[in-house]
């Protein structure tokens, strides 16, 4: 019998099976009954977080809107060349007058306005008014009647704007995430800084978020390691003052620190009562950064105390009392053999608070004044007032890369395993 | 494929909220979306409640989402699942509402109530009626308000608001350029005639950003309809630009030491719009000619003081339903109080909100 026909005969089951089919069978009975289980889930968040989030995030790039509603003029601007200063040709305002008046019809017009009104201000009022006038024009010469109607026509930067966007993606609403612009001749241009906010906001976000992280940690540690070590009847009261804020409304908690903080606000006049300031020299701690820290750090805190709690839980009080009856003074003690216990929950702490910190909306919104508003508060400004949906996704598309890119540096340096959460 | 995301979480939502909606005893649920607060109320106790009366089959449903109403309104029509059936929102919001064809045209005459001595409601509304699609209902102004105990001089005009001198302490404004710069621009010496024409220029807005430099240290600036008057309440600040409704509130229901400076109130209007692919258009209609007819705008003013947009509205405006005084002298259009209004531009706006924000929001980060 040579060596491959013992190997196709193999070891058989009862019902005559070989052994390896069998066990492949099994197994994958297991594993649709474990998917089975799982799908309901997976699908619940594929159709209404992934999707839609997925379909937000492309709005970043898509572009379709000038090229559907103005389709000869996008055609026929295909040969004109928009660096050379010169307006385009007669096809192409004929193009132009005919796509208006089909565009009035289907009362798109100023849908396509204000797309490129993001891009070029007045192009929003040009297309409104010159629809109703280009439904006038019977015939030629219409380079002349067009510009009649409204003499932004005879401008070439408009039609540069025009053709500019006139593809089925862009890059504009990502130039103008970081403050640029794109030019007619390929290259980009950034803006004044007089006028470039979101670079700014990025990096405060950022900082502030950093910043409330190393606060939220230095204040919840000791904490965390107070709840660990009493005796559990203590502990069990302790960690309720820590979960009594985290279940009253953010809202609450972010009116009761405007209370608190403001000029005239009641840590103010204790300050004014205990002759630390004078009347006029009323501390400003609401309205600005300083408010927006202060108020987020004890809104994330529970996020960092929680899961240093849990690791501390876990750490037996044996390790010191080793350490120390080997002759070590409790600060290197503590240093060098608790310490290192809590790092998976500093890392799981840090990560969250983090996360949670930089895509914070509502508590910079009241407190933040003018310097202590975060990206988030301009994301919702697009959403919801401009409108300008794309410019929203881009701005999200980064803030979530920034929040990937802080993810892997964690990963990086800490090490991704490190993180406990309970 | 390309809007089918958002139209599967949708459907998914849809699905969910008829699970709920569908236990209502009415035959017709109309959801009508407004601001909340004291402003839905008054429509609740003039609108809704009476013509609920009047309707026992009709179930009248609120909702106050109108500070996002352009937003959502997109959204559910992208998603082909409009929830809505009639929402109130600014008239900036209406003309932009109708131009993206998410609102529908009104045949003011057809639908609308005529006055009672049967003058046709477009007349009766006349030039309040900006944009075809748009129902006013009452006109608003934002104004200031400010602390007369906490003042030793009180201030008589608004560019008293840019005197740090005579007039110390915090001001609040709204945190957008809207308003703030018409006031500081006619505080500069423009002639309020071409506060436009002048903010349409980059050196104008920039003129306008140079005069409120002037008092930027001192601003407490507001995002929500609601901040001032708490602001002034506590005494944060001494002066607060707010919508009108909003102070008579602080003042006459909850006496706070606050009086009004109408000198140069931005007026603006108020009303209802029909969303397009509602599905109760019949009753919407019929809601519509009961809501906005004389009598029912005058009544809206007794709970709230804003003016009815209605002109054969006015000489029926009475007394506060609680307080009992009388109304009329609290009203923006009051001949009082009107004697310098500035009419928001709602065309310049719409052409020039995002390039002046840019460059105020950068401005507020210098």
């Amino acid at each position: 019998m040579s060596y491959t026909t013992v190997k196709e005969a193999g070891l058989v089951t009862a019902d005559g099976r070989s052994l390896k089919s069998s066990l492949a069978r099994a197994m994958f009975r297991k594993k649709v009954i474990s998917i089975g289980l799982v799908l309901p889930l997976f699908a619940f968040i594929f159709f209404t977080f992934m999707l839609p989030i997925g379909d937000m995030l492309l709005r970043s790039v898509e572009n379709d809107m000038v090229a559907e509603i103005l389709p000869r003029s996008t055609e026929a601007l295909e040969d004109w060349d928009e660096t050379s200063g010169e307006l385009p040709g007669e096809a192409a305002f004929e193009a132009m007058v005919l796509d208006l008046q089909e565009a009035k019809e289907n009362r798109t017009n100023t849908k396509v306005g204000q797309r490129l009104n993001y891009e070029r201000s007045g192009m929003s009022s040009l297309f409104r008014g010159s629809a109703r006038k280009a439904q006038r024009i019977e015939e030629g010469p219409y380079k002349e009647k067009l510009i009649e109607a409204d003499k932004d026509w005879a401008n070439v930067a408009t039609w540069q704007t025009i053709k500019m966007f006139s593809g089925p993606f862009t890059a504009g609403y990502f130039l103008s995430a970081i403050d640029a612009k794109p030019l007619p001749d390929g290259g980009i241009e950034f803006v004044d800084s007089q006028r470039a906010i979101y670079s700014k906001l990025f990096i405060r976000t950022v900082l502030l978020s950093t910043l409330i992280t190393v606060l939220t940690l230095v204040l919840g540690f000791p904490v965390a390691y107070l709840i660990a070590t009493q005796p559990a009847r203590i502990g069990n009261l302790l960690i309720i003052c820590v979960l009594l804020p985290f279940w009253t409304s953010l809202l609450v908690r972010t009116t009761s620190w405007i209370a608190l903080l403001q000029q005239q606000g009641v840590l103010n006049d204790t300050f004014i009562f205990l002759g630390l300031i004078s009347e006029d020299g009323r501390l400003a701690m609401i309205h600005n950064a300083t408010g927006t820290v202060i108020a987020m750090t004890h809104i994330l805190l529970p996020f960092m105390v929680l899961p240093l709690y849990s690791v501390m839980k876990t750490i037996p009080p044996s390790y010191m009392r080793a350490a120390t009856s080997l002759g070590a003074h409790p600060w290197p003690a503590f240093w060098k053999v608790y310490f290192p216990n809590t790092v998976p929950g500093i890392g799981a702490g840090a990560i969250l608070v983090f996360i949670l910190a930089i895509g914070y909306y509502i508590t910079p919104e009241l407190v933040g004044g003018t310097d202590g508003t975060f990206i988030s508060n301009r994301i919702a400004y697009n959403i919801s007032v401009s409108l300008n949906w794309g410019l929203a996704a881009a701005l999200g598309v980064i803030l979530l890369g920034i929040v990937l890119a802080f993810y892997i540096l964690y990963d990086k340096i800490v090490g991704i395993d490190n993180m406990k959460l309970g | 494929m390309k809007r089918f995301a958002l139209t599967a979480a949708a459907a998914a939502m849809a699905a969910a909220a008829g699970g709920f909606a569908g236990n209502a005893s009415a035959d017709t649920e109309l959801v009508i979306v407004s601001w909340g607060g004291a402003y839905s109320a008054s429509q609740q106790n003039a609108y809704h409640d009476p013509y609920m009366k009047n309707n026992p089959e009709v179930s009248i449903v609120n909702d106050d989402s109108s500070s996002e109403a352009v937003a959502k309104l997109r959204a559910m029509n992208e998603a082909g699942n409009v929830t809505w059936d009639l929402v109130d929102v600014v008239a900036a919001d209406a003309i932009r509402l109708c131009d993206e064809g998410l609102a529908k045209p009104i045949d003011h005459d057809a639908v609308l109530a005529p006055a009672p001595d049967g003058t046709p409601a477009s007349e009766d509304f006349g030039d309040l009626i900006v944009s075809e699609c748009f129902i006013p209902q009452i006109v608003y102004s934002t104004t200031w308000g400010y602390r007369h105990d906490m003042l030793d001089k009180e201030p008589t005009s608004v560019c008293d608001v840019f005197d740090l001198q005579n007039f110390p302490g915090k001001r609040s404004m709204e945190k957008n350029p809207i308003n703030n710069m018409e006031w500081a621009l006619i505080c500069d010496g423009v002639d309020p005639a071409n506060v436009y024409d002048v903010l349409g220029t980059r050196e104008g807005v920039e003129r306008a950003l140079a005069k409120l430099d002037t008092i930027k240290d001192s601003v407490v600036w507001w995002t929500k309809g609601a901040q001032p008057p708490q602001l002034l309440a506590d005494g944060e600040v001494v002066m607060a630009s707010a919508y009108n409704g909003r102070l008579f509130a602080a003042i006459e229901e909850q006496k706070q030491p606050i009086k009004m400076l109408w000198d140069w109130q931005v007026f603006d209007l108020d009303g209802w719009i029909v969303p397009t692919g509602g599905d109760n258009e019949a009753e919407v209609m019929e809601y519509l000619k009961f809501a906005t007819d004389t009598q029912r705008l005058a009544d809206q003013a007794k709970y709230i003081s804003y003016g009815p947009a209605r002109k054969s509205s006015a000489p029926l405006v009475g007394d506060h339903a609680e307080l009992g005084i009388p109304m009329g002298p609290h009203m923006p259009t009051d001949p009082e109080n009107s004697k310098t209004t500035l009419l928001y531009n709602y065309e310049f706006w719409a052409d020039n909100r995002d390039d002046i924000d840019e460059r105020f929001q950068a401005w507020l980060l210098e």
